[in-house]
């Protein structure tokens, strides 16, 4: 997995609250067994003027110049709702977005992006909405600087805010480790809580 | 102090605190279907890890599948063979269960789990799918994850789980006649927003939940999702273990009591003290609808579609607006009367034995309205053939519905069939999104019931109307 240790760019705002992930990338849009491949489904159906084209569609965010860009995004609240799919993170990081910043985010889009090496901040709605007036003012310029190790994100205007993150999730997209490999770390106690646990719920163990 | 539900599943499971809100817990069951299972059992086989309890594990083919009678492998989703294909190979590889197209307990994943007994108290189950908080309606601490997480859950038995903070939502009263659990949750959903769970694993309780079959309680469950939340759970009781009890994979005989006796301490304690209460009064509340493209954009069916220039929150209001002009609809417009297209009954919500008997009893010696597109598709091929022996399937093809095979469906487009662009549609699913069900199809959730009498009226109606008639 990669690394996530800082990272300053161009931010897009999309403010918009409950982005959902069908939005994110439209079921139509999975059409392999695959983590690859899935960029250019990313907002498929704001981004292109047809179903199924690959016309863009000039109002969209992301198909403006500086914004194309983009290596953050700034949302409203509850981005990533709906649908499980971990490919609407895939399609973001191959896009090439490494950090969303909303008021808050669907629990499996959060965990989801955590395993794949994007960073979700959560920072207030006012304070998004003033970030979100910074960059557009000079998109190309007014970039937005995260500091996962510090926890902080700065922008032009001096202002500097900070965010939480669980130390498990921290250290997971620093060190791009591989949580599989983590917990296995610990697989004697997991196979000794299995065998009590076999004895208190036999019925459990098919 | 005493212990919630969520918290007595919680100190079971632990393998290990993290020791920063997380823990290291043990999950019982892993699902899956052809969309996201194919990808982590490949994701599984390529990084030459194996599945540490195969017979734990149960996958179902619903997302990929048509539902059109005489079904085979092939699809009109682009390149949805291949999800089928892979997953059947790679769930033999690993010697996981799977039910397969042909099998007889094939179907929606959330809907065949529990019919199984897959799913039962006090346990773990975790699946790629955001709606498996579908199963926490046994008292199960049951959730979506993604595909990498399910490799996780495949290869070590274990995830590692951010605490959540607790909710009670508490349905008080009891609702009237033709008031479902769906619009219970609709109006949850609509009264604290889409995001009003965030964060927060739920009990749902109360007078009108003690009341709710089971199969009502899954539908109640399916939506915690759609609520913000990280799942939802209503404690076991009678009505529970009698659900349980035969199952094909639930406790047998030799077991069966010891296993009762512990799912009897699982309820929360009187005691007990969650980080957050809501209270619901059921005895006002009508059918619900939604009008826009949030579950959080819905009112009764006696209301009409909001102003958005009454809205005092920025976003909120913008959120309103881009949602009206999708919808195709203007403020004051009342929802009784507004003319579809299609009429859609089926998902991991609403489309269980009791679901196709409500709208059946609606549906039954009428027909659908001239130019409507109405299709059944029961939610597993269980259901379908239950439904099939007391004559369903006759009274809905009979009306003008097409009867369909068990899956997913039409909840969502994939590439190939759609209800329609532009299109109006009344649907028993859990999602309004943009696009969702089709390219620019505007959807409308509802009860089975509701869309059982919106497709014989050919527009939104008063179920309770139309029963009266």
């Amino acid at each position: 997995m990669e690394k996530f240790i800082e990272l300053t760019a161009i931010a897009a705002p999309l403010l918009r609250i409950n982005i959902d992930t069908d939005a994110i990338i439209p079921s139509r849009e999975l059409k392999r067994v695959s983590k690859k491949g899935l960029g250019t489904g990313l907002f498929a159906g704001w981004r292109y003027t047809e179903l199924g084209s690959r016309i863009e569609n000039p109002d969209f965010i992301l198909n403006q110049p500086p914004y194309r860009d983009a290596g953050i995004l700034l949302s409203g609240a509850n981005f990533g709702c709906g649908s499980s799919r971990e490919h609407a993170v895939w399609s973001l990081a191959e896009w090439g977005i490494r950090a969303i910043i909303a008021p808050s985010f669907g629990a499996i889009f959060y965990s989801n992006c955590v395993r794949n090496g994007i960073l979700p901040v959560i920072l207030d709605d006012e304070r998004i909405a003033t970030l979100a007036d910074i960059v557009s003012a000079n998109p190309a310029e007014n970039r937005i600087a995260i500091d996962l190790e510090q926890q902080t994100v700065v922008a032009v205007d001096g202002g500097t805010d900070t965010f939480d993150i669980t130390p498990a999730d921290r250290r997971m997209l620093m060190e791009g480790l591989d949580p599989i490999a983590v917990t296995m770390q610990r697989d004697d106690e997991i196979l000794a809580f299995q065998a009590r646990d076999r004895l208190k719920r036999p019925w459990v163990y098919l | 102090m005493g212990r919630t539900i969520i918290e007595k599943l919680w100190d079971a499971h632990s393998v290990a605190d993290l020791g920063d809100g997380s823990h290291l817990l043990y999950i019982d069951r892993v699902m899956f279907h052809e969309r996201t299972g194919s990808i982590a059992l490949k994701g599984l086989e390529a990084a030459g890890r194996k599945v540490r309890n195969p017979e734990q594990v149960f996958g179902c083919m619903d997302h990929i599948v048509d539902t059109i009678p005489g079904r085979t492998d092939e699809t009109m989703v682009p390149g949805g063979n291949a999800f089928i294909t892979t997953t059947r190979d790679a769930a033999q590889k690993a010697g996981v269960n799977l039910f397969d197209l042909g099998d007889d307990r094939q179907g929606i994943v959330h809907v065949v789990s529990p019919e199984q007994g897959i799913v039962l108290p006090g346990v773990t189950l975790v699946c790629p799918d955001s709606h498996t908080c579908t199963q926490g309606a046994v008292g199960a601490l049951a959730w979506g994850i993604g595909s990498t997480e399910a490799e996780h859950a495949m290869a070590t038995k274990t995830l590692v789980v951010k605490k959540p903070k607790t909710m009670r939502v508490r349905f008080d009263g009891q609702p009237g006649l033709g008031i479902t659990a769906k619009d219970l949750i609709l109006r949850l959903i609509g009264e604290y927003t889409a995001a009003g769970g965030g964060g927060y694993a739920i009990e749902f309780a109360g007078e009108a939940i003690r009341a709710m079959p089971m199969e009502a309680r899954f539908t109640l469950c399916n939506m915690a999702v759609e609520f913000g939340a990280w799942t939802g759970i209503i404690a076991p009781d009678e009505c529970t273990y009698a659900y349980c009890d035969g199952r094909p994979f639930a406790p047998k005989a030799h077991v069966w009591e010891q296993a009762l006796a512990h799912w009897k301490t699982l309820p929360s304690d009187a005691d007990a003290v969650f980080d957050k209460e809501i209270v619901i009064d059921c005895a006002d509340i009508v059918p619900q609808v939604t009008w826009g493209t949030s579950p959080q954009h819905e009112t009764g069916i006696d209301g009409v579609v909001p102003d958005p220039a009454n809205e005092p929150d920025a976003n909120r209001r913008q959120s309103i607006e881009r949602a009206l002009e999708y919808m195709d609809l203007t403020p004051g417009t009342p929802l009784e009367g507004l003319p579809i297209d299609s009429a859609f009954i089926g998902s991991c919500t609403n489309a269980r034995l009791s679901d196709l008997r409500a709208a059946g009893a609606i549906v039954k010696g009428r027909k659908v309205a001239a130019g409507v597109k109405a299709i059944v598709v029961p939610g597993s091929s269980q259901v379908k053939l239950a439904a099939e022996a007391e004559g369903l399937d006759a009274v809905f093809t009979e009306a003008g519905f097409e009867w369909r095979e068990s899956g997913c469906s039409m909840c969502f487009f994939a590439g190939g069939e759609n209800l329609g662009q532009e299109k109006r549609a009344v649907s028993s699913t859990n999602r309004n999104f943009e696009n969702r069900q089709g390219p620019r199809t505007r959807t409308h959730l509802a009860s089975p019931a509701m869309v059982a009498a919106a497709a014989i009226a050919g527009h939104l109606t008063d179920v309770r109307k139309l029963e009266q008639s």
